[in-house]
């Protein structure tokens, strides 16, 4: 983080701040378009308060009501979907390792304060992956695949699993669905204004100045017009990256979190440098669940590089920058030292790992 | 009377500051209580594994008859301390004993190749990690708690509310010394466990408003 080392307490504080500053862009962004709809298309004068009527951004107050109904959708429904759509199942207990799971789930549970632990699934695929669910840590649950727990030692899969309960800790899901539904009603606002464009809206707006010897309307205006449609044009890319920015900061979070839980941020940082080793994507997640990963299981160009592009576009921040950042956490810690982990040789753990 | 207005919202906006601070102070005094119980829930599953490791292992590891014992003993006193102080020297041995029962065991063919005693190992290891993530948790939860009580303007009223400060768990200086156990044979030398982790150390009394 060139050349500055950060306490996990300092990395989870600039992501928070980090990620509320790209919503309020997003809500900032939202309005913009959507009251920009009402007042050039609809002809919403939003200050004139003639004849006793109140001014209603009408087409702003619907794309809200619709971000609105998709995000509790996504709030209240959201884990079931992903849960089934993965062929999760509960984890068993009489299998020795998976039975190691759930005592570290257990584990971090405790630490994060998480009361009564939430359940713990898995997945039928060999590629080391995990994810958490849930909109809140009542509502929780966590999954792992096959391929991670053979994957990972004990100290390894208690960072992945920090990282986890970090994300239903932060309330990240709950984020993200924000997000998500900003995004919708954002792109929904765009289309519709564009649609206008393209078959005259004019009839109840000032697009076609229709109104003479109105106030705003001249150089200045025609100025203003231009720029708000550059920016409706501009808008689901836009959102989109922001978008992205907001799950790459949650992301940061999450690992210092996991660092905070821990207090071993080796561990983790061992964990995803085995996980990035492993280069097939993990066919049994998709798309629309891969930010909720702890690396990307699309296998997607974005998130692999390191680069400029890897950025802007990927989900996840670039494997080497985290463990990079993990590193320097474990620095500040004072020394890379493990912590007890309870009688030594714990099953699964390879010596002086 | 506009100004008698933004007179009363002034003072209605405290009022709410004031009944927020207080309600925070007693959430977080109450988690703070909460997570101190919370140890002991981890302590005294500990307990009531111990005895059937110590069944399972005997068998096996017929020369350890003083490690055993050490174990066994240990146990008593940590399930019969009574007094703060007692409890925690207490658990303090426990933790020792068990590490180097542990220690030994690796040295055992049998122990590594018997399911029930890896399964007891595993419960265990998680065991002392759990304590150790209690005495965690308390610990972030006292740092939490201190902070909102400290940090301006709650710092004005906190005390007035009747809120202190709550004790950190301690280390007693004595017990951060990695004890070293010497196995004369050829099983890795372990450390025993750092003594400076969460198994040792007297905590502080139990903490009060």
């Amino acid at each position: 983080m060139s050349g500055v080392t950060h306490s996990f307490y300092d990395l989870q504080a600039l992501n928070r701040r980090k990620t509320a500053l790209l919503i309020v862009g997003f809500v900032a962004l939202f309005a913009l378009v959507g009251l920009g709809l009402d007042y050039y298309f609809l002809g919403t004068e939003p200050f004139d308060f003639t004849g006793g009527a109140i001014p209603i951004p009408v087409a702003t107050l619907l794309a809200t009501g619709f971000a609105g109904l998709s995000a509790l959708h996504g709030y209240y429904t959201g884990d079931r979907q992903v849960l089934t759509a993965t062929r999760s199942r509960p984890a068993d207990p009489r299998i020795a390792e998976e039975k190691q799971l759930i005592n570290i789930v257990e584990e971090m549970s405790i630490a994060a304060g998480i009361n009564p632990p939430p359940p713990v699934y898995v997945l039928p695929d060999p590629d080391p992956n995990a994810f958490a669910v849930g909109r809140d840590p009542r509502h929780a649950s966590v999954a792992v695949t096959e391929g991670l727990l053979t994957a990972l030692n004990r100290e390894e899969l208690q960072g992945v699993i920090g990282h986890e309960l970090s994300h239903v800790r932060n309330l990240d899901i709950r984020t993200m669905t924000l997000v998500a539904a900003l995004y919708g009603g954002l792109v929904l606002l765009s289309d519709f204004a564009q649609r206008g464009l393209r078959f005259g809206f004019g009839g109840g707006g000032r697009s076609g100045a229709r109104r003479g010897g109105n106030k705003s309307q001249g150089g200045g205006g025609a100025i203003l017009l231009i720029l708000w449609l550059a920016l409706v044009i501009l808008a689901p890319l836009l959102g989109r990256l922001l978008a992205l920015a907001v799950s790459r900061s949650r992301e940061y979070d999450a690992d210092a979190s996991a660092a905070e839980l821990t207090r071993n941020p080796l561990g983790l940082a061992s964990a995803l440098r085995r996980i990035e080793q492993a280069t097939e994507p993990t066919r049994s997640i998709g798309r629309g669940a891969a930010h909720l990963c702890i690396a990307d299981p699309v296998g997607r160009a974005a998130n692999q590089g390191e680069g400029a592009w890897s950025s802007f576009w990927g989900t996840h921040p670039p494997i080497g920058k985290r463990i990079a950042t993990l590193e320097s956490m474990a620095g500040v810690m004072g020394s890379p030292e493990r912590p007890i982990e309870g009688p030594p040789g714990a099953p699964g753990d390879s010596p002086g790992a | 009377m506009g100004f008698f207005f933004v007179l009363v919202a002034i003072v209605a906006a405290a009022v709410l500051w004031f009944i927020g601070v207080y309600n925070r102070l007693v959430g977080l005094r109450n988690q703070v209580q909460n997570a101190w119980k919370q140890i002991d829930v981890q302590l005294k599953r500990r307990h009531d594994l111990i005895p059937n490791l110590v069944n399972t292992v005997r068998g096996m590891m017929k020369f350890e008859q003083e490690t055993l014992d050490r174990v066994i003993s240990a146990r008593a006193k940590a399930v019969s301390a009574t007094t703060v102080a007692q409890k925690g020297q207490a658990e303090g041995e426990l933790t020792q004993a068990l590490g180097r029962l542990f220690a030994v065991a690796e040295a055992y063919p049998d122990f590594k190749s018997n399911q029930n005693a890896l399964q007891l190992q595993e419960e265990l290891t998680s065991t002392e990690n759990k304590i150790g993530f209690a005495r965690q948790f308390y610990n972030d939860l006292v740092m939490r708690f201190n902070t909102a009580q400290q940090v301006f303007p709650a710092n004005l009223v906190a005390p007035s509310f009747g809120f202190s400060p709550a004790e950190f768990l301690e280390i007693a200086e004595a017990d951060r010394v990695v004890p070293v156990v010497d196995l004369s044979t050829s099983a890795p030398a372990a450390g025993g466990p750092a003594a400076g982790a969460p198994g040792a150390g007297a905590p502080p009394a139990a903490p009060t408003a």
